[in-house]
C-alpha cells in the first residue's frame, strides 16, 4: 500500500510539475482572492479585523476545490482510467498517494497564502507562525477529504457537484482551522482546535482507505 | 486450455443490454477478432473480459477468475487493455508512462528500452505523450502492453489511426505475442484484411455473437 501511495503521489506531483496548472492558474487565483479580501476590508480595518483567518480559509477552500478538480482530471480520461484500472493498483494506496500529493500541493500554496495574509490582511506575523502547524494539519485534512469526495464525483460530468457534495465534510475542518488561527492571533490556546483537525484528518484517511476502492468501482 | 469461457454472459448499463447472452470459449495462445457495426457489443465484450465492467447475468471465467464472484482486481493485473481513446498520462513522457506501468505491476523497468525499440518509439522516449500523433500513441499503448507482459491482450479498435506500415507492424507484433504464449482479442469494424494473420473471427450484432469463423483459413 505504501509503495503504491508513493508511486501515485510521485506521478501526480510530476504531472503537476510539468503542467504547472497549480502554479500559474490556482495560486494566482488564490493571491488575487486575498488581494480582493484585503481591499474589501480596507487599509484601516484590515489590521484590526477578526475576519483575517476566516478570509484565509475561504480562499483556502476555493483553492482546495480547484486542486481537487485538477487531481480528478489527471485520471479523468476514460481510456486512461481503463488502462490504469488494469494495473490492479491497491485502491487504498491510490487514495493515500493522491491525498499525499494534494496535501503537498496545498501546503505549498498555503505557505504563500499565509504570507499573503500577513502582507495583505495584516495578520500578525507571530500569530501566523504559531498557527502554521495547525494550518498544515487542516490543509492535510482538506486534502484527504477532497480526495475522497473527488472519487465520489469522479464520474464524467459530475465534478461540478464537488463543491456542494464536499461542503458538509469541509465545514468542520474550516471552522476548526479558522478558530485555531484566530486563537493564535489572539494569543489564546489552540490545542482543542488541533484535536478536532487531527481527528478529522485521521477519520478521512481511514474512510478513504476503506472506501476509495468502492467509489472507484462505481465509475 | 481455455483462457475465456462465457456462458450466456449478459452485461447491462442503465437497464440497456450491452451484451445479451454471449457464449464463447477462447483457447490460450490464439488470436480472435470481434467484428460488427457500432453498438454490436465488441467493446463491451472486451471490457467484460478485462474486468472493467461487471457481469449482470450468466457465467464468465477469464484467466481462471470467476467474474461473478472472483477478484476482478487480480484479473486486471493479468490482462492488458488498449482502448481506442488515449490511454496514458499526457503530461508524462513516453518512458515515464512505461516506468509507471512497470512499477505498478512490479515488472522490471529494464524491459522498457526493448519495448520502445520494438514499437519504433525509442527516439521519442523523452517526448510528452500529448505530443505524439494518434498512430504513435497507439504504438505507446502497445509498448505499455509489452512492458506489462499481459497474459490476455484486449485491443479495442487497434488498427484505427494506423497507416499501412503501422498495420503491418501491428500484424507482426500480434503474431509474435501469440507465438510467445499470450492470448489476443481484438475488436474491429471489419474482418482483418491482413496477409499475415488468419484469426478466428466473431461477427457480433445486438450484443450477441451471430457467427463464428474459425481461424487458420481465408
Amino acid at each position: 500500500m505504501i509503495a503504491t501511495a508513493l508511486l501515485v503521489a510521485g506521478k501526480d506531483l510530476r504531472i503537476e510539475a510539468r503542467s504547472r496548472v497549480l502554479l500559474w492558474q490556482v495560486l494566482p487565483f488564490g493571491v488575487v482572492a486575498l488581494v480582493l479580501a484585503g481591499i474589501a476590508l480596507g487599509p484601516t480595518r484590515a489590521g484590526h479585523s477578526d475576519a483575517g483567518p476566516g478570509l484565509f480559509y475561504l480562499v483556502a477552500l476555493f483553492v482546495t476545490l480547484l486542486a481537487v478538480n485538477r487531481s480528478i482530471r489527471i485520471e479523468g480520461a476514460s481510456g486512461t482510467r481503463s488502462s490504469v484500472a488494469t494495473l490492479g493498483l491497491d485502491p487504498a494506496g491510490v487514495f493515500l498517494g493522491k491525498a499525499l500529493a494534494l496535501a503537498l500541493e496545498l501546503w505549498a500554496i498555503g505557505a504563500v497564502l499565509l504570507a499573503g495574509s500577513v502582507l495583505l490582511l495584516h495578520a500578525g506575523l507571530a500569530g501566523t507562525l504559531e498557527a502554521a502547524p495547525s494550518v498544515a494539519v487542516t490543509l492535510a485534512a482538506l486534502a484527504a477529504a477532497g480526495s475522497l469526495y473527488g472519487a465520489l464525483c469522479g464520474r464524467e460530468g459530475a465534478t461540478t457537484l464537488l463543491p456542494a457534495i464536499s461542503f458538509p465534510g469541509f465545514v468542520p475542518l474550516l471552522i476548526a482551522g479558522e478558530r485555531a488561527y484566530h486563537s493564535a492571533l489572539a494569543g489564546g490556546a489552540l490545542w482543542q482546535w488541533w484535536v478536532i483537525s487531527l481527528v478529522a484528518l485521521a477519520a478521512y484517511v481511514a474512510l478513504g482507505v476503506l472506501l476509495y476502492g468502492v467509489l472507484e468501482e462505481s465509475w | 486450455m481455455a483462457v475465456v469461457s462465457l456462458e450466456g454472459a449478459v452485461v447491462t448499463s442503465g437497464g440497456y443490454p450491452l451484451l445479451a447472452g454471449v457464449d464463447l470459449v477462447v483457447e490460450a495462445e490464439t488470436l480472435t477478432v470481434a467484428t460488427g457495426p457500432n453498438g454490436a457489443g465488441k467493446t463491451s465484450l472486451l471490457r467484460l473480459l478485462g474486468g472493467l465492467v461487471g457481469l449482470s447475468a450468466g457465467r464468465a471465467s477469464v484467466c481462471g477468475v470467476d467474474l461473478a464472484g472472483g477478484d476482478r482486481r487480480a484479473l486486471r493485473r493479468r490482462v492488458g487493455w488498449l482502448g481506442h481513446e488515449g490511454s496514458f498520462y499526457d503530461e508524462l513522457s513516453v518512458r515515464e508512462n512505461l516506468v509507471f506501468a512497470a512499477r505498478a505491476l512490479g515488472r522490471p523497468t529494464s524491459s522498457i528500452d526493448a519495448a520502445l525499440e520494438r514499437v519504433g518509439l525509442a527516439s521519442r522516449s523523452d517526448t510528452a505523450a500529448r505530443r505524439l500523433s494518434a498512430g504513435q500513441r497507439r504504438r505507446l499503448g502497445l509498448a505499455w502492453l509489452l512492458v506489462r507482459r499481459a497474459e490476455l491482450w484486449l485491443l479495442d479498435e487497434p488498427y484505427a489511426s494506423l497507416d499501412d506500415e503501422g498495420r503491418d507492424f501491428l500484424d507482426a507484433l500480434l503474431a509474435d505475442v501469440v507465438a510467445a504464449g499470450a492470448t489476443v482479442l481484438v475488436s474491429a469494424h471489419d474482418p482483418l484484411r491482413s496477409a499475415r494473420l488468419a484469426p478466428r473471427t466473431l461477427a457480433m450484432a445486438g450484443g450477441r455473437v451471430v457467427a463464428d469463423r474459425p481461424g487458420g483459413s481465408r
